[in-house]
């Protein structure tokens, strides 16, 4: 129990925020109307990849010093949720698009860029299945992995600041002020980050785990 | 300085074996001329001028994966081994770095050449500033596409993996690019564009440190 509350507490967060989130009352925006409840599901996703990917290179960067195939094993579990939640964030996009911007993908700067984030991604993991041999492939990844990610940091970050784009809170602003978040939504928004954040570990260290037992066996 | 000569005498080797037999020369101009001349059998005339930037940065880029992923693919084995005992793996980096760049400002000059002997472009084109966005540009590539190439050329089949992990990290370089180019074309005024350059140079610099780092731990192999 004392390992684990943090596993309990995401999952209370996850089920707090989606409750709350779709019953608690929001403030009315021209365009957005209810919808705005999406930023409790779609933001999230987006803070739980860059927590994964931070990790990820973290772990890459400590691979190519201690050349331990524990560190590779477990960049590659967290580029993999990583990914999962990219693409959860690129589809609740794309359906919350469907209904205030009209189609699932209007061309709009941020969409893209995250899509070629993931793509950027997608390479690392073909990258690593073109290449046989344990350490050579830990290496090579770890070296794909540390020149990816600014590119990353760099296509969702800054390129979106610089172009005009129909997201929320665009036009400038990284995007939460613009939002016009009141403290109702404040409280539903800050635990659903830090609870689908958690889920996402919890996920990348089961995944680990059973990678580091796949590698033991062999 | 030791690592001054040792660049020096890269790019030489570099260069001579290249005049040698030309190979990616002729290869990549061989490539853009077909590609040009395809285009105006298709286009005939080409009175859109978006069109026009955006078909010669098509060309520039294919043109540029092809010519820079020789540069590590095509070194043997042995050659590899022999090198690697020689000099420091920064120097080597460095200098195919520069030849790539000094290659591919080249390439792109004669294709621009080319390319508006049989498109003519607008009337309005600021001309030095849309030869320094194509100088910026195939400077970027190069450094881009040598780092590429140099993790590629180590997994294998070299070619596709090239092209796969290139793809994505030349998407940002790309648009900012073409917004420059556009805004030559335009022939707008040169300050407006003074925050894209920058951005180039700036993104230029982050690769080139990136890749100066982590050459040495490819290269030990």
């Amino acid at each position: 129990m004392k390992k684990n509350w943090w596993k309990i507490l995401g999952a209370i967060l996850v089920l707090y925020s989606t409750i709350a989130g779709l019953l608690l009352g929001v403030p009315r925006l021209p365009i957005l109307h209810e919808s705005i409840r999406n930023l409790y599901f779609h933001v999230p996703m987006w803070f739980a990849m860059i927590v994964m990917f931070s990790i990820s290179i973290f772990y890459s960067v400590k691979s190519l010093s201690t050349q331990s195939q524990d560190d590779d094993l477990r960049a590659v579990e967290s580029v993999n949720v990583g990914v999962l939640f990219g693409i959860l964030g690129l589809l609740t996009g794309m359906i919350w698009a469907k209904f205030a911007w009209g189609e699932f993908w209007s061309f709009d700067p941020k969409q893209n860029f995250s899509a070629i984030s993931m793509l950027l991604y997608f390479a690392y993991l073909v990258l690593r299945n073109a290449i046989d041999e344990e350490q050579k492939r830990a290496k090579i990844s770890a070296i794909y992995n540390i020149f990816a990610f600014p590119m990353m940091i760099v296509l969702i970050f800054v390129l979106p600041r610089l172009k005009d784009s129909l997201h929320p809170g665009n036009g400038g602003n990284p995007g939460f002020n613009m939002y016009d978040l009141d403290s109702r939504m404040r409280m539903v928004f800050y635990p659903a980050c830090l609870g689908w954040i958690l889920i996402g570990y919890w996920v990348y260290t089961i995944r680990y785990r059973i990678s580091a037992l796949v590698y033991k066996q062999q | 300085m030791q690592l001054a000569k040792q660049v020096k005498q890269l790019i030489k080797k570099e260069m001579i074996l290249e005049w040698r037999n030309k190979y990616a020369l002729n290869g990549v101009l061989l490539y853009v001329v077909s590609t040009v001349f395809v285009c105006y059998l298709s286009f005939i005339s080409m009175p859109n001028k978006l069109t026009w930037n955006a078909l010669f940065w098509i060309i520039m880029l294919f043109a540029s994966i092809n010519a820079v992923a020789k540069s590590f693919l095509q070194e043997s084995k042995g050659r590899h081994l022999y090198i690697f005992t020689l000099v420091s793996p920064i120097a080597l980096i460095i200098a195919k770095t520069i030849y790539n760049s000094v290659l591919m400002i080249g390439l792109t000059l004669i294709a621009l050449l080319f390319y508006c002997m049989v498109f003519e472009p607008t009337v309005e084109i600021d001309i030095p500033m849309y030869l320094l966005a194509a100088a910026l540009g195939s400077l970027s590539f190069a450094t881009i596409f040598t780092m590429v190439s140099a993790i590629a050329s180590k997994a294998g089949n070299g070619g596709m993996l090239m092209a796969i992990l290139s793809f994505p990290v030349i998407i940002p370089v790309l648009i900012v690019l073409i917004k420059l180019a556009k805004n030559a074309i335009d022939g707008l005024d040169r300050s407006v564009s003074l925050d894209d350059i920058g951005l180039l140079l700036v993104i230029n610099a982050m690769v080139m440190g990136v890749s100066l780092i982590l050459f040495p731990y490819l290269w030990r192999d």
